[in-house]
């Protein structure tokens, strides 16, 4: 079984357009993970129905019992997150270190699991797909992601199938390496501005420094072709095959608003998709 | 005062509204919280004074020759980062949370507090504004840290946060003490669908909040139906133009060459402050 995981660095630049338009190329043959917890798209354009939710159990959270706190003050001085004050405890600052229960001098402080999110496993027209929703304000988003692939690649196994096709966040931090690690190939996505370009560079670093294959889609790719240009000169550099340029096209939201993938509608954007489909089918 | 500028969807237009905010009321700290992938810097070529220092955390440091491996730090670790070996104790620096619990409670007096870098901090002003950026190392996990780091250097009457997309953590350490976030989406169905788990973010931590939307003109009507039925006074409302586009992708401020924008990013603030009174 291989994974593909769609990656941008910079927000916005078509990571869940361009998943959900692989999935409908390699609808039967695959499963899809949208591991952009905090931020989860996908289920829009694919509509999910739920056949299985399972409870997401964060990082745990200190309560302080009053009645048994004597005001001291220990755990607000040895907590590192400014998690503590007035004797109570701010649930979306704690870490979950329980360091304020091994300060406390009388036994005040406990620790309680706390809902911090559920995942899903549901059917679209195109296979299966994995799904979550980090509760607002949850830590542990990387964790999350890392039970969502879990449970994508189960679904996989159980159903013979070949491919998983992950969906992951903006960003380079936690919940980015835990999508990418340990998959065979990572399609970057990127557009042609100073911004794209610069969070392009940062993306592709992560990607060797946890030795995941990448391949670059541009995105809009006419709007500034001088960039786009720039681009291709970067990615020659690194010895990174650019794929795709998909062109800018309104008609790409009125596809969403349908909640269609853009190869279910006809249009120049399916084309290239259609193309940058071809290319990881040879490197896969 | 300080704003806070978030989204819940990336690519919506934060930095966006950030630099032209900032430039066209001058005299703000510009604090880009977005340390996955900074930004706003790069709208700002004519830097001046720059600076950095690295950002530190806390990590534990084991003695050895005192350790006798009784293995109640790793027992204790609620992030996995410690593993007692016969022969030795293994650290895995990069999921330490720097608590201090393995400190605290080493019997033998074993451990002692060391410290990492995990990113930069930099600082440099353009013209009247002060610019501070975190820019987290590559295959760094946690932006947490190096967020509040930058944000505690943030010392001016206004303060404006670009803060980083999503819903979780480093987006509630960014906007965490603000008075006031500026929710920037844009009207389609994914701009609508994370607006919506960012004003939950945003309610819950008890911060009033109004809507900026960018590229008005493509998509549907959800938005703007969103925000009357939850009561959001939508604030600005920049739309799909190509030429805005376009000097955006080269780096360029749009309101200093479409220049009755600064107006409206003025007129912005006003009602910001209006609304947060």
């Amino acid at each position: 079984m291989k994974q593909l995981v769609v990656i941008s660095g910079k927000g916005g630049t078509g990571k869940t357009t361009m998943a959900a338009s692989l999935a409908s190329l390699a609808r039967g043959e695959m499963v899809v993970a949208d591991c952009d917890v905090d931020a989860p798209d996908l289920h829009l354009l694919l509509q999910p129905q739920v056949r299985e939710t399972i409870d997401f159990l964060g990082l745990q959270a200190a309560v302080i019992d009053p009645g048994k706190c004597t005001n001291c003050g220990e755990c607000e001085k040895a907590c590192r997150f400014d998690a503590i004050s007035d004797f109570a405890v701010d649930p979306a600052a704690c870490e979950g270190c329980r360091v304020c229960t091994i300060v406390c001098p009388s036994e005040a402080v406990t620790m309680v699991d706390r809902l911090s999110g559920h995942a899903f496993v549901s059917d679209t027209r195109f296979g299966t797909m994995v799904h979550a929703e980090l509760l607002p304000g949850e830590e542990a988003s990387g964790k999350l992601v890392a039970m969502v692939r879990e449970l994508a690649s189960k679904a996989a196994e159980k159903e013979d199938k070949e491919l998983v096709i992950i969906d992951g966040s903006p960003g380079i931090g936690c919940p980015v390496i835990a999508s990418i690690t340990g998959t065979d190939l990572a399609l970057v996505m990127t557009e042609p501005s100073i911004s794209g370009v610069h969070d392009l560079e940062r993306i592709l670093a992560v990607t060797k420094h946890f030795g995941v294959e990448a391949l670059v889609a541009v995105n809009k790719h006419d709007l500034n072709p001088d960039m786009t240009e720039e681009i291709g000169v970067l990615c020659r550099g690194l010895g990174v095959d650019l794929v795709g340029r998909l062109p800018f096209d309104p008609g790409v939201v009125g596809a969403m608003v349908q909640g269609k993938t853009l190869v279910e509608v006809e249009g120049p954007v399916g084309d290239a998709i259609r193309e940058v489909w071809s290319r990881i089918r040879m490197k896969l | 005062m300080m704003i806070s500028i978030a989204s819940g969807k990336g690519g919506t237009g934060k930095t966006l509204v950030t630099t032209n905010l900032a430039a066209s009321i001058g005299g703000v700290d510009l604090v880009d919280c977005d340390v996955e992938e900074p930004n706003s810097y790069l709208f700002f070529p004519d830097l001046e004074e720059m600076e950095s220092s690295d950002c530190t955390v806390a990590i534990p440091l084991i003695d050895e020759e005192r350790c006798t491996r009784c293995g109640r730090c790793s027992d204790f670790c609620a992030y996995n980062a410690l593993a007692v070996f016969p022969q030795q104790v293994l650290l895995f620096q990069e999921l330490c949370h720097g608590c201090g619990g393995c400190a605290l409670l080493c019997p033998e007096g074993a451990i002692s507090e060391g410290t990492r870098a995990v990113g930069k901090i930099h600082r440099a002003r353009s013209g009247g504004l002060r610019l501070l950026w975190g820019e987290l190392f590559v295959g760094e996990p946690m932006a947490t840290p190096l967020i509040r780091s930058v944000k505690a250097e943030a010392k001016g009457d206004l303060v404006l946060i670009d803060s980083p997309p999503g819903t979780a953590c480093p987006v509630i350490e960014a906007v965490r003490g603000s008075d006031f976030c500026l929710l920037v989406t844009e009207p389609t169905p994914f701009g609508l669908y994370d607006l919506s788990i960012a004003v939950q973010v945003v309610r819950g931590l008890d911060i009033p909040c109004g809507v900026v939307v960018n590229r008005s003109g493509i998509g549907d009507r959800g938005v703007y139906d969103y925000c009357e039925r939850e009561s959001i006074p939508i604030l600005l409302e920049i739309p799909m133009m190509r030429e805005i586009a376009e000097l955006t992708s080269r780096g360029v401020l749009f309101s200093s060459v479409m220049t009755e924008w600064q107006e409206k990013f003025v007129h912005l603030l006003e009602e910001i402050e209006e609304v947060a009174r």
